[in-house]
């Protein structure tokens, strides 16, 4: 096998290269950029027409029915909840453990979380029947003493993930701050006066990095657990409730590690479109990659294990109900998309084995879509057999999800790369100051290694801050 | 549940949390249903459609399954070795009434041959499917054989679908009603999918529009409102009706009398196979029939010694405690 080298980037590149190139990608992206902003917003249209109608006729258009009254919205929602992860896990888990590789794409896989939470955000709502009375799931002080009901699971996820979605945002934002001072001092316009507010008149001095270390890994710690409970909390929509195939006490960390796993295919996804949007060819490095895609494959094999567990639990519990609901989805009505997903999410993974294929992107592009349609059916799995083979055999009946429901999916898709697209237009989506450490690192554990351990007592400065006049 | 009331009540509520359950309730109102004498008529069902002012939602709707029947007779057609039930004179009602119980079902032999002559259905030549134009499966439409289910909410104790609520549209009254309040309810429609039963209907559609045109919307029923789109809807054991003698007994001064009033479907059966009544009064013909079957209220799966007592509650072993008993129908095997 041919040497590869393992440098997750090239350490002679220069400061200021750095800066032009992110800074560049801002401003003149590839027409490429352009063509996706524009179908993002087609396909969002789509969506908005589909939402538009259904709220004037009322759910019946999504012809759900009296024994599926959740259908594709729910599952879609738990997988913009799920996609919203790996970002997490990328920012805030590696920078606890000091995982270098992180630096480069750390930014993108945050916006990616909060896009995607702000796209789950809409389903809950876009699937109520009575939308405009939303506000009363939040307990809001009011003369009448009406509560919203703790006890429901419901209440619960609309607390979770607003908590998730402000922290995220709060998250991404502080880590960008060092970032946009570089942008507010050479942008023009617009831009001056919109990073002038933001960058919050950050200089770079010595108590500013101290502060800002502390800040974000602080910030860190606490949405590390954050994350991991907000996707339990999804889970115990359906573990709390009586179903049979919803009612699983091993849902929370199913959901979590189904979560990461899609979150990560599509942190895959964006990676390559990133990449070649923006011209980002010697930050996010086929190093980088092949890291990302063994994190997705450890990923990948502990939600195997999870769902191969929950299959020997239903089908060893012998409760009749859930082994029936399970029966369903093995050869029912929904046995090719529960194969289909199997195939997608749980057999494909392996090629990710392979380093040839790690380290190709085209392949890799195909493989990352094609894990997440996998993981997209499995919600569906979740979702629907249960509503299909519930307790009272009168009201089993098979759906076939309206093309109204379908619309809004797709228009999800719209909306989160409307949004996504503008926001790297706007934001440098790769941390120039962390890439400058990075590079600063790298360059001196090369020297260290060729001039032997000599330095180590002198000019030792690994963990202070080496940006400063970034 | 207001702070003010929680912190009044501490012990109260302590105390349901040790025990559960709801425990001071004023009434129980509770149902029996005997599938002996249910001849699948939806007499019911029509008398609730007209009480309940529920929308009749037209062919394409009703084979999406987003029907409004609150009250509905389930129909399922027997195992193909299981004769159809003919009264004898050893299993009659009569000779319940009469104290002498059938014998035993271990005792009984398998009968005769469908008693159903051959030829008996058919006319011209042509057998009852072809007549009546079902063109499914023979399994599909049998000519005999099929067992009724009269369905309506069954008011669990433990309901499921009362924690789920997000905005508590649900919650259980002191009457032992599992209570819907549409003003409330924001249609997230998880207390619908946690229902095992699948009583819970949901307006998809704004039915009033087209439901009730010009001279129809006479008939609807003043003491109810018409629900718009985006609520969901169930059974309510016709509680205004139960809130009208409620309010008669309390102006009189005394309590609510058993027979005093009946829902519309337990009104409206020809063969009374629905009973009404309060079970907390030891009087009423609902605790009688609760009593003698042996059934009990209470959340857990109750297994009686003698068999031939045919009380049952559907899906109980689920722990929802619900409030309608079933008599078993009783047939040879």
């Amino acid at each position: 096998m041919k040497h590869i080298d393992e440098k997750a980037i090239d350490e002679e590149i220069k400061w200021a290269k750095i800066n032009e190139d992110v800074l560049r990608h801002m401003e003149t992206p590839r027409k490429a950029y352009w063509i996706a902003l524009a179908t993002s917003f087609i396909m969002f249209l789509v969506g908005l027409t589909a939402e538009v109608y259904q709220y004037r006729y009322g759910l019946g258009v999504a012809d759900l029915n009296r024994s599926h009254m959740w259908g594709l919205y729910i599952a879609t929602f738990i997988f913009w909840v799920g996609a919203s992860h790996a970002g997490t896990l990328l920012s805030a888990f590696l920078h606890i453990i000091h995982a270098e590789w992180r630096r480069t794409i750390y930014r993108f896989a945050e916006a990616m979380t909060s896009v995607a939470l702000m796209t789950a955000a809409i389903f809950p709502m876009i699937h109520l029947g009575r939308v405009w009375n939303l506000y009363w799931v939040v307990p809001y002080v009011s003369d009448r003493e009406i509560w919203s009901n703790f006890r429901s699971p419901l209440v619960w996820d609309a607390f979770a993930i607003t908590t998730y979605l402000t922290c995220s945002l709060t998250f991404l934002y502080v880590g960008m701050i060092p970032d946009l001072a570089i942008c507010r001092d050479n942008a023009r316009g617009w831009r001056k006066k919109l990073y002038v507010v933001l960058s919050v008149g950050w200089q770079g001095t010595d108590r500013q990095w101290r502060n800002f270390r502390k800040t974000y890994m602080t910030m860190a710690c606490f949405l590390l657990p954050l994350a991991i409970s907000v996707h339990s909390v999804v889970s115990s929509d359906f573990a709390v409730s009586l179903m049979p195939g919803w009612h699983v006490t091993s849902f929370p960390p199913y959901f979590v590690a189904g979560a990461l796993y899609s979150g990560c295919a599509g942190i895959m996804t964006l990676f390559i479109i990133m990449r070649y949007f923006f011209r980002l060819e010697d930050y996010m490095t086929v190093n980088i990659m092949e890291k990302l895609c063994k994190m997705t494959f450890a990923i990948a094999m502990v939600w195997t294990y999870l769902i191969l567990a929950e299959f020997a639990a239903v089908w060893y519990g012998h409760n009749q109900a859930d082994k029936e609901v399970l029966l369903a989805k093995f050869y029912g009505p929904f046995a090719p998309y529960f194969w289909a997903m199997m195939f997608l999410a749980v057999v494909l993974p392996f090629t990710l084995a392979f380093q040839r294929l790690r380290r190709n992107m085209a392949a890799l592009m195909v493989l990352s879509i094609l894990f997440n349609i996998g993981m997209w059916l499995e919600r569906w799995m979740i979702v629907s057999p249960t509503l299909s083979h519930a307790y009272n055999p009168e009201s089993w009946n098979m759906l076939w999800p309206s093309i109204v429901q379908w619309c809004i999916v797709f228009g999800s898709l719209g909306w989160f790369g409307m949004i996504f697209l503008v926001f790297c237009k706007i934001f440098p989506m790769v941390s120039m100051y962390e890439v400058k450490e990075m590079v600063f690192h790298q360059k001196k554990d090369l020297l260290g290694h060729k001039h032997g351990h000599s330095h180590a007592g002198s000019g030792h400065v690994v963990g202070k801050p080496s940006v400063e006049g970034a | 549940m207001s702070i003010t009331n929680l912190i009044n009540d501490w012990s109260r509520y302590r105390k349901g949390a040790e025990e559960g359950g709801f425990h001071e309730y004023e009434h129980q109102w509770a149902m029996v249903v005997d599938l002996n004498k249910c001849i699948g008529c939806n007499a019911c069902s029509v008398a609730c459609y007209a009480e309940n002012n529920l929308p009749v939602v037209g062919e394409t709707r009703f084979a999406k399954n987003q029907g409004m029947h609150w009250m509905r007779v389930e129909r399922f057609w027997d195992e193909p070795d299981l004769q159809p039930y003919v009264a004898t004179a050893s299993n009659s009602l009569d000779a319940w009434i009469e104290g002498n119980p059938p014998a035993p079902r271990s005792a009984l032999k398998p009968s005769n041959p469908a008693p159903i002559a051959e030829g008996m259905l058919e006319r011209d030549g042509k057998g009852f499917n072809e007549q009546f134009g079902f063109h499914g499966t023979k399994s599909e439409y049998q000519d005999f054989g099929g067992s009724f289910l009269p369905m309506m909410c069954q008011q669990c104790h433990s309901a499921t679908c009362e924690p789920v609520c997000p905005v508590a549209a649900t919650y259980h009254t002191p009457d032992g009603l599992n209570a819907q309040v549409y003003n409330r309810c924001i249609g997230s429609r998880y207390c619908s999918n946690n229902c095992p039963y699948r009583l819970r209907f949901f307006n998809f559609w704004s039915y009033y529009e087209d439901a009730w045109p010009e001279p129809l919307h006479m008939q609807l029923n003043p003491d109810l409102t018409v629900r718009d789109k985006g609520v969901m809807e169930k059974c309510t054991f016709c509680v205004h009706r139960i809130r009208v003698v409620k309010d008669e007994a309390r102006m009189e001064n005394r309590k609510v009398k058993d027979g005093e009033f009946a829902t519309a479907c337990v009104q409206s059966c020809p063969t009374s196979a629905l009973v009404f009544g309060d079970k907390m009064d030891p009087d009423s013909q609902v605790a009688k029939l609760w009593n003698a079957h042996q059934v009990k209220q209470g959340p857990y799966k109750q297994t009686k010694e003698n068999k031939e007592l045919r009380g049952y509650r559907i899906l109980e072993g689920l722990n929802t405690d619900p409030s309608v008993m079933y008599l078993e129908r009783v047939r040879e095997v």
